[in-house]
């Protein structure tokens, strides 16, 4: 049962971060394109696949607590949708088309780096 | 709005948690199997959903006001962005490319964008709609 307040932990810390992450981005840059949520969501991929990599080593809470609540939690689907909705909406299809691919691919490519980092570790 | 960051960080913190254990919920409720992820896929597509609801019908000419930036904080920042996750959707996509069924995975990655940019552009037009019923005048066209 400690798994409950784990993923709620987790998942508390990695909203945070990433509202920390997304208002510092965007008050220092004012970015038209949104890099912020492209950024933690590869960042995101990249950490999950790590704590996936370790998760014999970590054990079924840590992996709970890091993977589900704090990678689940940092990264979001639901604003990468709606910004590039929005984009396309503003006329800006390119912009939006680049968010959406570029977002995709390159979290596959920073879950793919960190599994292998992390099953790298784990021996 | 420097003064009420600890105020926001708390707000996205408790939606945050709230979210997570919701997905993670469904995950118990809609097991993965080897390869489509029905869990990953019901949180996400209803996530961007409710998100662009939300954020469309929160949305008013001028300043923020206070009930709308608490909501968005709670709700939008916090609990739909914990409970929707991109870090799992890459992580399957990655094991059904590792498993040797790259071209299952392509379809998988179309079918959740697809699905979760329709969620999100239908959530958009509910929330304006819900936003011009209320005001009792039609928002078409409004800038947001």
């Amino acid at each position: 049962m400690i798994a409950v307040p784990a993923v709620a932990l987790g998942g508390a810390v990695g909203a945070v971060l990433r509202f920390l992450l997304d208002r510092g981005i965007t008050a220092r840059w004012a970015p038209t394109f949104p890099a912020a949520t492209l950024l933690i969501n590869v960042t995101g991929s990249f950490v999950l696949g790590v704590v996936t990599g370790l998760s014999a080593v970590l054990g079924p809470v840590w992996t709970l607590a890091l993977g589900t609540g704090l990678c689940g939690g940092y990264t979001t689907f639901s604003t990468a949708m709606v910004d590039a909705v929005r984009l396309a909406r503003e006329q800006r299809a390119g912009a939006a088309v680049v968010s959406v691919l570029g977002t995709v691919l390159w979290s596959l490519l920073a879950v793919a780096a960190g599994l292998t980092l992390g099953s790298h570790w784990a021996f | 709005m420097s003064g009420s960051l600890f105020k926001d960080a708390g707000l996205v913190a408790l939606g945050g948690a709230a979210g997570s254990l919701a997905r993670w919920w469904v995950s118990l409720v809609l097991p993965a199997g080897s390869g489509w992820s029905w869990a990953t896929f019901a949180v996400n597509a209803s996530g961007a959903f409710l998100l662009g609801l939300l954020l469309e019908a929160l949305t008013r000419p001028g300043r923020e006001r206070r009930g709308a930036h608490t909501a968005r904080m709670l709700l939008g920042t916090g609990l739909l962005g914990g409970f929707t996750t991109y870090s799992t959707f890459a992580l399957e996509l990655w094991e059904r490319v590792r498993s040797g069924a790259s071209a299952a995975a392509f379809g998988d990655a179309v079918l959740m964008l697809v699905a979760g940019l329709a969620a999100a552009a239908a959530g958009l037009a509910v929330g304006a709609w819900l936003r011009g019923r209320r005001r009792g005048t039609p928002t078409a066209g409004a800038a947001r």
